[in-house]
């Protein structure tokens, strides 16, 4: 009898439960939308702020002095220690690749370009193709710096092709598709560069140009490292000499930049890696702000969808007086007309809820695409969670009305003097 | 009702000298008291809908100036060199200053290559270090210089050539000796951790150098620096003034992406809050379809009924709507403060917004259900059915 009154009350009321169905539809897949939004906000603009660039620098050890002014290196390109480039495709080796994005080695030098004189040269990557064991990968500058903008082609990195600053070509009126000779060689420019740095007045060049340039192979200056990174805490900062080991392991297997530095350090010999404080020190309050807000809005939003859910709720019973007067008049007790709504209630919530996941999880992946243009996706864990929660706040919403309908009087009820 | 001691026809009559409007207003007013509890929930429904939809709209304009302000502490959006390597003019940071406002910051460095007593190269700086402090917060400094004269901070890679055991080192420019004491050291992790920086004065007084680059730190968005920088060029032809394109792109995509979610947060929450009300309003007024079909059996005519629920729906949706501002901006100021350590700025231009799409969600959600009624006969509602 009890399932059939359950089961004939969705068949005869098909308007009413839907209108509840949709109400409790739309309340989980907002909720869910937002929570897996919130959960993966911060991995998200944690890649949004690599476009800040590299937030780790890895010099030789023992390196003389940096003279650099306005991002011109005044040392002497032969003076000085340098790194070398076949070690770095073991940063792919490091415990924390995954979290790598990119790097790009630097090499500069200064080559006799004709008609304007000695010029600065930049030797780097630009999307190199390397290997690490079985693992292919490209990397350079177009992932690390990602406001150069270039003007023509990139050069490809096997080739011996050049970009020109921008004043650089403005002053020799060198475009892309030109000739410029570098210390008596013609090169081919592909593009014309601008950084809005040092380097719109520099020659770049792939990196095996500039170490010919400089007569040693090999030699790599300095490297940027692009990382995405845990925000810095109270573990991040202490120096690992002083950790015991469960707390030296933690560390180790943490993103923070510290962790990271110290891993690139163990696999790049005679290297010293230290983070950029420009960039690596932002990113975290930036990003902590942001996972803040979004985790007050995603509780906003479950409140209202609670209280959406139950409000609907709540109505739907309230229309019902009229049954609960006639099963009370035929004797039924008030728990029976309780657990028949409930058992109503649950019933609309399960649907409900597996309905508005599907579609939360939909809404979320849009939300991702369209904005970050990548995946958001929902963990299945969240499937239980969510299922719970509806079936809750649904119970929440229906309880205040039920216990009012059962203690109506069923005279006026069947009355219908509400 | 009236006193027994008066007679129904001075009751009549005293009511029939009121304007007609009276028992509309009653009508309204008695609704609402009779059933307290109805009233106040649907009330309720609607107070928080237009909180929520007040923190949401507050929160997304000021969300925008207060990362705005995070950004800033990637120091300098803007660099002025000069051209010919001359030095800018005196008065130049004056006017640049003058140019990008109180709330901005400019900072000047002038650079040298000195040597040390046994013959090193290091790049010498002389700066502001009250504007340092301000501009550049992620420089790691264990003491700054104080206001003395021959202090200096020194980077940590410099550190360990000119003064490896802290302390008094001497530096030479053109022949003219400088003696300095180390009051910290400096960590960036960049070019910096290779100089030395002393302030302006000693700087002047030792090299002779103007300064030769102002950094300048420029809120506003990208239009406003975009102008800030335009203004600056044309005051100022002597130097080049350039956007850090690092930092400016690096904020435009970050913020436009941050600016997008929140956005679409921000409809899919009043999207749910309204219906919210839509479901409570609706339940409220087919509960009250007996009132409805009594008025109708009395005589009332569609367009009173229509304006008598209209009427209602829009006094519910304004009193909500101002006392879910409020609310609103209560909860817009704690996140603030919560997440910004910074209160949010209340913005009335958005209370009109408030009211108008309460009432709108109020009158669709109530004015739909009488629709419904109004083809039913009123003698059918009055029998139960």
């Amino acid at each position: 009898m009890f399932l059939r009154l359950v089961y004939e009350s969705f068949r005869r009321q098909k308007r009413r439960k839907l209108l509840a169905g949709i109400a409790i539809t739309m309340g989980v897949g907002v909720a869910t939308a937002m929570i897996a939004v919130a959960t993966d906000i911060g991995d998200k603009i944690n890649r949004e702020l690599r476009t800040y660039g590299a937030n780790l620098v890895v010099t030789p050890q023992e390196d003389t002095l940096n003279l650099e002014i306005g991002g011109v290196d005044l040392r002497p390109p032969s003076d000085g220690a340098y790194l070398d480039e076949a070690d770095l495709p073991k940063i792919r080796g490091t415990f924390w690749h995954h979290n790598i994005v990119g790097f790009s080695p630097m090499l500069p030098v200064n080559a006799d370009l004709g008609a304007v004189g000695s010029v600065p040269v930049l030797g780097t990557y630009f999307s190199k193709g390397l290997t690490f064991g079985k693992e292919q990968f490209a990397t350079g500058v177009r992932i690390t710096h990602p406001w150069w903008k270039v003007r023509g082609d990139w050069p490809d990195d096997n080739t011996t092709d050049v970009l020109i600053g921008e004043h650089l070509a403005n002053k020799a009126g060198w475009n892309p598709g030109d000739s410029v000779q570098i210390n008596g060689q013609a090169h081919r420019v592909s593009g014309v560069i601008s950084t809005g740095g040092a380097e719109d007045n520099e020659v770049v060049v792939p990196l095996a140009l500039a170490q010919q340039i400089l007569g040693k192979p090999g030699a790599v200056r300095r490297l940027y490292v692009s990382a995405l990174t845990k925000p810095e805490d109270a573990l991040a900062r202490r120096d690992p000499k002083t950790m015991t080991p469960e707390m030296y392991d933690r560390w180790y297997c943490t993103p923070y930049v510290q962790s990271i530095a110290a891993q690139l350090q163990e696999a790049i010999p005679h290297s010293h890696a230290e983070q950029i404080r420009q960039v690596a020190q932002n990113e975290g309050t930036v990003l902590s702000r942001i996972q803040g807000l979004m985790l007050l809005i995603t509780l906003a939003a479950l409140f209202a969808s609670a209280l959406a859910v139950s409000a609907a709720m709540a109505t739907a019973i309230y229309e019902r007086r009229g049954e609960v007067g006639l099963m009370r008049a035929l004797g039924a007790g008030s728990i029976s007309v309780a657990a028949i709504f409930l058992a109503e209630a649950t019933l609309l919530a399960l649907l409900g809820g597996t309905a508005g996941f599907a579609g939360g999880a939909l809404l979320a992946g849009q939300i991702g695409r369209s904005i970050f243009n990548s995946q958001i996706s929902i963990q299945p864990v969240l499937f239980p969670f969510v299922l719970g929660i509806a079936v809750l706040v649904t119970f929440g919403g229906s309880a205040a009305a039920i216990r009012r309908a059962v203690k109506f009087d069923p005279v006026f009820a069947l009355r219908g003097e509400a | 009702m009236s006193a027994p001691s008066v007679s129904p026809h001075t009751v009549v009559a005293r009511r029939s000298d009121r304007p007609h409007t009276s028992m509309f207003v009653r009508m309204l007013i008695r609704a609402a008291l009779l059933r307290r509890g109805r009233a106040a929930s649907a009330l309720l429904a609607m107070v928080v809908a237009a909180a929520v939809a007040t923190a949401m709209l507050n929160l997304y304009v000021d969300v925008q100036a207060k990362l705005r302000k995070e950004f800033r502490n990637y120091g300098a959006n803007i660099v002025m060199v000069d051209k010919e390597g001359q030095g800018l003019p005196a008065g130049t940071l004056e006017t640049v200053r003058q140019i990008v406002g109180p709330s901005s910051l400019a900072v000047p460095f002038s650079y040298v290559v000195a040597r040390t007593t046994d013959g090193q190269s290091v790049v010498v700086a002389g700066t502001d270090f009250e504007g340092v402090k301000k501009l550049d917060r992620w420089w790691s400094v264990t003491a700054w210089p104080g206001q003395g004269t021959g202090s200096a901070l020194v980077g940590a890679k410099a550190a360990s050539v000119v003064a490896p055991n802290g302390g008094r080192f001497d530096l030479s420019f053109k022949g003219h000796t400088l003696h300095l004491v180390s009051s910290g050291t400096l960590k960036t992790g960049a070019a910096e951790d290779s100089r030395i920086y002393l302030s302006l004065a000693d700087f002047e007084n030792w090299t002779g150098v103007r300064p030769s680059t102002i950094e300048i730190a420029a809120s506003g968005s990208p239009e406003e620096i975009s102008a800030t920088i335009q203004k600056l060029t044309q005051a100022l032809p002597s130097g080049e003034v350039r956007p850090v394109r690092q930092i400016m792109e690096g904020e435009a995509r970050v913020l436009g992406k941050t600016r997008a979610t929140l956005f679409i947060s921000a409809i899919l929450i009043i999207a749910t809050a309204a219906l919210c009300v839509l479901s409570t309003l609706i339940g409220w007024v087919f509960d009250r379809r007996r009132d409805f079909a009594i008025m109708k059996a009395l005589g009332g005519s569609e367009r009173l009924l229509n304006g008598f629920f209209a009427a209602e729906a829009a006094a519910l949706g304004t009193v909500g709507a101002l006392i879910g501002f409020a609310v609103g901006v209560g909860a817009a100021v704690w996140i603030g403060r919560a997440n910004f350590h910074a209160p949010v700025t209340v913005r009335f231009t958005v209370l009109p917004w408030i009211i108008a799409g309460s009432v709108a969600v109020a009158l669709i959600s109530s004015l739909f259900p009488i629709s419904l009624l109004r083809r039913v006969q009123p003698a059918m509602i009055l029998r139960g059915e």
